[in-house]
């Protein structure tokens, strides 16, 4: 059950996510990472508590010490304010219009995912593709989620069992372990 | 007789306010730091221990503003003349982080100093065209102390013997260089093979325990990011040696709106401050230290009419004109491992006759490029997005050409000091507390363009000798006419400098030879606002080194002294 949008919504954003990164051999597909599960985690941030913004530490626990980045840290006011401002928008409300009115994540996933159009499930990937890219609203805030949902920690939600680590040889986070020397210099 | 709240009030807390709070505690003076950001560093409860919150998180600091100021916040704008119009970029325009321990916060920590040279360029070389080039109120030797003691206070691993290019030095770097990254191991010896210079980078970073901190166990996220386990010197050291004096209190989340006067007008009785509720106090002090950096520091000033009476505040923002020399090559070299750069190199700061050639073809008396730093790539979520949507990307991701197997050369360019390159205050944006945005106008000058275009591909020719199978080079700021004009116009050199320049003539400086306002000399400033010039090399081991000298002088210590060598 998605956090923030709706069962279809989530559908069509899955299945866009999917078209930008595709699984090819040896590496899985956004749906397969988890990616739209980061970013409907990320539209519904505020419904949990502290939000789900800045993953805590000091460590993950994947490389020793405690799961330190399961529990996100509590966030200043103005922290609040900015992000609430980011992915709600700014709603009327005047202490979030600083410089006038901000559109948020929710409204542009919300209006961006319902311009894909209501046949986008059936579309072939290349079409599906061609859509999304020509889209300015939506594009540029999705492929950054994409890449953040592919390849975060998978605290936030996507990158599902470091599986989007493991496919580009790629450790993550690793302290407390660290790099020895050696590991540093060698080839 | 006049009660203050205390000696000194500290308006930031990276290198420059937390390097003067140790040395005026420790002369027993009461200070009040004051920061506009929020505290993520450390305990301020003895021991003082880190706070945790500093992690290998990708998203976290390279992609939420855990650090940067958030631009919903405190945005800035950026245009690159007056002529193109108010503004042309409203956002992220170059942010340092916000935040205890400002700046130093998220450097990856390679202090280098500079050379003698650079404390009296239009001396030795003369003047240049369209640019203020001035020389610094004092020399190398001069300053040659405070930088021992700065490399001592933050810890600096380094090699003096590896650089033939380096300035003369009475001491020695506390400790050893950490392990030399693969991606320079490689990339050193092919520049060596073409006759340059690598050398081992000063760095702070420890590699045996120091201070009461732990060696670095070369975890890899360095640049952009906080160090976990506390093996960075800069700026946790100078603020708990000052917090252990019991003589420092902190107090984050407050923005300084204003540099307040007494009624002479030439002296300063403090500075008022916004909490984050909204509500305005003052701090009054004998002494009003600003530690903002090169873009609040002048902003302050513009802010509150301090020090501008010859319209100079604001004028001669440097920030380093970086190429970028970029290699692929056909083996992995797993950058993320270890320390962000482990090398450097100073040959396109000494021109040689290649170079001296083409400053002849430009009509120029000399370029100078910058310091370049033997780097790899980035983190994979940046890699993602540089890494086409559709079936080529996770292909591209498998293999990592913009990652993993990727090489890169940073040069930091030296930037001329221009009069129309300035910082002052937009007239529509605002920020989250009510006061106009910095507003940035900025070009680099010919001298900047000519040293990218001839050093990129020589850098690249590096790295076809190192064994990349494809090269490319761009800069930052995109050059004038470049396809990088259309993505992104601002500089991302986080080093900012000028902007309030030093000097002996009130009438073309802001701040004397001690960094004390012309005008009101109770006001010091310690950040690198006062850079006459620029240079090749990364700013914050001088900023460190002169806040040290500024804040002795205050607090009414002898000057260090030392000896250079015989014969050098």
């Amino acid at each position: 059950m998605p956090e923030y949008l709706t069962e279809a919504q989530f559908a069509v954003l899955e299945a866009a996510c999917e078209a930008l990164i595709p699984p090819v051999d040896g590496h899985p597909g956004a749906k397969a990472l988890g990616v739209a599960d980061y970013i409907d985690g990320a539209l519904g941030a505020f419904s949990v508590d502290p939000p789900r913004i800045f993953a805590g530490g000091p460590f993950s626990g994947r490389f020793g010490g405690g799961a330190g980045f399961s529990t996100f840290t509590k966030l200043t006011k103005f922290q609040e304010l900015a992000w609430r401002t980011r992915i709600e928008g700014s709603a009327g409300i005047p202490e979030r219009e600083i410089n006038g009115p901000v559109v948020g994540w929710q409204q542009i996933y919300t209006e961006g995912l319902a311009r894909l159009g209501p046949d986008f499930l059936d579309c072939d990937p290349p079409e599906q593709l061609r859509r999304i890219q020509s889209d300015d609203v939506l594009f540029p805030v999705l492929w950054a989620h994409c890449g953040e949902g592919a390849y975060g920690a998978p605290e936030y939600g996507g990158n599902r069992e470091t599986l989007g680590w493991q496919a580009i040889q790629y450790p993550g986070d690793i302290q407390p372990r660290g790099f020895t020397d050696a590991e540093v210099s060698g080839p | 007789m006049t009660e203050f709240d205390c000696d000194a009030v500290i308006v930031g807390t990276g290198p420059a306010g937390a390097t003067v709070a140790e040395v005026l505690t420790e002369a027993g003076w009461s200070v009040i730091m004051l920061e506009k950001g929020a505290n993520h560093l450390m305990s301020l409860e003895p021991p003082f221990a880190m706070s945790g919150e500093i992690t290998n998180d990708e998203i976290k600091f390279l992609r939420r503003y855990f650090l940067e100021p958030d631009p919903l916040l405190e945005p800035r704008t950026f245009r690159r003349t007056e002529a193109a119009g108010e503004r042309e970029v409203t956002g992220s325009v170059n942010m340092l982080p916000t935040g205890l321990g400002g700046g130093g916060f998220h450097a990856d920590g390679k202090l280098p100093r500079f050379r003698e040279v650079d404390f009296h360029l239009l001396s030795e070389f003369g003047p240049i065209e369209g640019a203020n080039i001035a020389d610094w109120p004092f020399e190398y030797d001069e300053l040659e102390p405070y930088y021992g003691a700065a490399e001592r206070i933050i810890g600096v691993a380094g090699d003096s013997t590896g650089n033939p290019f380096a300035a003369w030095r009475s001491s020695e770097y506390p400790m050893a260089p950490g392990a030399d990254m693969y991606c320079a191991v490689v990339t050193g010896a092919a520049a060596e093979r073409l006759g340059y210079n690598p050398y081992r980078a000063p760095t702070g970073a420890n590699t045996t325990e120091y201070d009461g901190r732990p060696a670095c166990n070369n975890c890899g996220f360095c640049a952009f990011f906080g160090c976990p386990i506390d093996a960075k010197g800069d700026p946790v050291a100078p603020l708990r040696h000052a917090l252990h004096t019991g003589r420092c209190e902190i107090r984050c989340e407050s923005f300084v709106s204003e540099i307040v006067l007494d009624g002479t007008g030439k002296n300063a009785r403090g500075v008022k401050y916004f909490d984050t509720d909204g509500v305005e106090h003052e701090v009054t002090a004998r002494a009003v230290v600003l530690g903002a950096g090169a873009f609040e520091t002048p902003r302050l000033l513009l802010r509150s009419d301090v020090g501008n009476r010859t319209d100079l505040v604001g004028r001669h923002l440097m920030f380093h004109l970086q190429t970028f020399a970029v290699g692929q090559m056909p083996f992995r070299l797993h950058g993320y491992k270890g320390r962000a750069v482990t090398h450097l190199m100073d040959d396109p700061i000494v021109p040689d006759a290649l170079a001296q050639a083409a400053a002849k073809e430009a009509g120029l008396p000399y370029i100078r490029g910058g310091i370049v730093e033997h780097g790899a790539a980035g983190h994979p979520v940046m890699e993602a997005m540089y890494s086409p949507p559709g079936p080529m990307h996770s292909r591209m991701m498998l293999e990592s050409p913009m990652r993993d197997c990727m090489a890169g050369f940073t040069m930091q360019g030296e930037d001329l000091p221009l009069l129309t390159n300035r910082i002052d205050l937009d007239p529509q944006v605002k920020d989250v507390w009510g006061f106009p945005a910095g507003r940035v106008t900025y070009s680099p000058h010919q001298h900047d363009v000519v040293a990218s275009h001839h050093w990129a591909p020589r850098l690249e020719a590096v790295m076809k000798e190192a064994g990349a199978v494809n090269t490319f080079s761009a800069t930052s700021p995109p050059l004038p006419g470049s396809r990088g004009e259309s993505h992104n116009i601002t500089p991302q050199s986080r080093h900012i400098m000028g902007g309030a320049r030093m000097g002996n003539d009130p009438d073309t400086s802001v701040f004397d030879k001690f960094q004390r306002l012309h005008d009101v000399p109770n006001v010091v400033c310690a950040d690198s606002s006062v850079f006459p010039t620029s240079t090749g090399y990364g700013p914050t081991l001088t900023i460190v080194a002169l806040a040290i000298r500024a804040a002795r002088e205050l607090a009414g210590l002898p000057p260090l002294t030392s000896q250079r060598p015989p014969g050098v």
